[in-house]
């Protein structure tokens, strides 16, 4: 790693930066449309964010602060190793606080705190194409994006009706964009979509290996496709967060024994530990009072 | 039938290189009307329906096609989202293979119910209403609704792929040797249902065989090619009975020995 010393501020020259600020400039005019780029090799493997370490190298400047997180947490070994390397080629302040960062890469998951204006969420997507599952060819893919014939994402949601009587899409929950665009929020759980509708701040897709860029600008409608009489229904859990007690978050489960014991803690640890800084206290933690509130 | 063309086909020749795929064709089809277009192996009917369908772009020639609301429109100066458009709801097409028409690895509901999603409508019970409707008029049991193409026998597969077509009340369907990959059993049944539905629907179709008992059995009216040329056309029974040109005449023994 010290080889990294001699490369320039946030390890990409100057060059592919701009290249890569075109891309992004273009995405944010054109919201939910998937931007070609020329992805570099990234001196980490695809499928650790590589798309979403091209994008955040690019807009980094030296007073911005990273927080990196996967599945909710800052301390993963995906996140740990993005952090570090941003770090060591950007000398950028680092952060797990939600509020503090001006810059957010993540995988899997948006902030439980509300964003604000002067943030950038940057996500690491591994499919970019929302009409890939049903439609494997590019040059039909493309054209059925242009002429807005998006016919195909509903049929993926009647098989999940017609096979589970419920739409039964969980993650990568497909949304519109602007009126416009048909979108994967990629790896995200459903329980997220409606965070990134009217969001405050910029959300920026990076795709590595795929080589594409898409965007949605602040304030942009993000609407999460259903059926009349099958609407969109966010994930909801029966119990708070065992930790903090805290409800409508996303909970992850814990398993705590090998007697079957578990628990159910938020995803976002920040959000955690915050609301316990602030005194919540959940079941495990022994405040009846909240949990049963 | 109504009193104007439903398509006015002036002209058409498609060249592969220096090749002919077919040339000079010429003809009005009428709303409600079937025409089957015959010839042997190589004559230029699939290409001439792929010119017509637009799947292809002759290399000279007009079609013109009657909107619903009763303009003319020139097919080959359409935007592409026009024509898509046309095609998943005026128009539909049967191809030879089913595989090539359907999409084997989603429900046989949600292949019948694509187009309507496709037009918009957001209903789930509804589509899956209609979709289960088209079933059972193509035959299909309607608890199939939820098994996949892949499990269905080439019969089916084709009365499914027809289904599809259909749902969105198409006035327009072009057949390219629809019965052509199936036992000869099957195809009795196939063309009766298909005969059926043409009937009750009023479509005008475009069928391109080279099986001339199909002809008979579904068609008001046909060309016979040859070299990628028409060269000779009339209602069915005339051309079938009295066939003209010697090479017509040819065709027509040739299937009254077999
Ligand atoms: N894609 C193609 N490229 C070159 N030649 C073709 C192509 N498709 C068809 N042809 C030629 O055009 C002629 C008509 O073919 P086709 O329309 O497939 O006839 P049919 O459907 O009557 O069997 C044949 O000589 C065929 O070899
Ligand atoms: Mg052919
Ligand atoms: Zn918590």
């Amino acid at each position: 790693m010290t080889a990294l010393a001699d490369y320039n501020f946030a390890y990409l020259d100057e060059q592919t930066k701009r290249m890569i600020r075109r891309a992004i400039l273009k995405a944010i005019a054109i919201p939910g449309y998937q931007v070609p780029f020329a992805s570099r090799e990234m001196p980490m493997p695809y499928g650790w964010g590589t798309g979403g370490v091209q994008v955040t190298a690019s807009i980094l400047g030296p007073h911005d602060v990273l927080k990196v997180i996967d599945q909710g947490a800052d301390d993963t070994t995906n996140a740990v190793s993005i952090r570090a390397f941003f770090q060591k080629v950007a000398n950028v302040a680092v952060t797990t606080k939600t509020s503090e960062a001006t810059i957010i890469q993540t995988r899997h998951r948006i902030p439980e705190e509300t964003l604000g204006v002067n943030q950038v969420l940057v996500y690491q997507v591994p499919i970019p194409e929302p009409l890939r599952f049903l439609e494997p060819r590019e040059t039909e893919t493309r054209q059925m994006h242009a002429l807005e014939e998006y016919g195909l994402m509903h049929v993926k949601l009647y098989e999940d009706i017609a096979r589970h009587g419920r739409i039964a899409t969980t993650y990568a929950y497909p949304v519109k964009v602007a009126g416009r665009y048909v979108m994967d929020p990629s790896p995200t759980p459903k329980f997220d979509n409606p965070k990134m509708n009217q969001s405050a701040a910029l959300q920026l897709f990076g795709a590595g290996r795929e080589k594409r860029i898409y965007a949605v600008p602040p304030y942009t409608d993000v609407v999460s496709l259903d059926f009349e009489d099958h609407p969109f229904e966010v994930q909801t859990f029966e119990k708070p967060c065992a930790l903090c007690g805290a409800r409508h978050v996303y909970l992850d489960e814990v398993v705590l024994d090998d007697k079957g014991g578990r628990m159910f803690v938020c995803s976002d640890t920040d959000f955690c530990e915050t609301r316990r800084e602030e005194g919540h206290r959940g079941e495990m933690l022994g405040d009846i009072k909240e949990a049963a509130e | 039938m109504s009193d104007q063309p439903l398509l006015n086909v002036r002209g058409v020749s498609k060249f592969y290189g220096s090749r002919v795929g077919c040339m000079d064709v010429s003809f009005d089809l009428w709303p409600g009307e079937v025409l089957a277009i015959v010839g042997e192996s190589g004559s230029g009917k699939t290409t001439l329906l792929n010119c017509l369908a637009t799947r292809l772009m002759p290399t000279t020639g007009c079609v013109q096609y009657r909107m619903r609301g009763g303009n003319l429109r020139d097919l080959y100066q359409m935007s592409d989202a026009e024509r898509r458009f046309l095609m998943r709801t005026d128009w539909g097409f049967v191809h030879q293979n089913p595989a090539d028409g359907l999409r084997m690895t989603v429900s046989a509901g949600a292949n019948v119910g694509e187009r309507l999603m496709a037009v918009g409508n957001r209903h789930y019970g509804n589509i899956r209403t209609t979709a289960s409707d088209w079933l059972e008029r193509v035959e299909i049991a309607q608890d199939r609704i939820d098994d996949q193409p892949r499990a269905f026998s080439g019969g089916m597969r084709q009365r499914l792929q027809i289904a599809r077509n259909l749902v969105t009340s198409p006035r327009l369907v072009f057949m390219d040797e629809p019965t052509g990959g199936l036992d000869v059993s099957v195809q009795a049944r196939l063309l009766d249902l298909v005969r059926g539905l043409v009937s009750d629907l009023g479509l005008a179709v475009i069928v391109v065989t080279h099986d001339l008992a199909v002809a008979r059995l579904l068609s008001h009216r046909m060309m016979v090619m040859k070299g990628g040329k028409v060269i000779e056309q009339g209602l069915t029974d005339r051309v079938l009975d009295d066939p003209r040109e010697p090479y017509t005449q040819l065709l027509v023994s040739s299937i009254l020995q077999v």
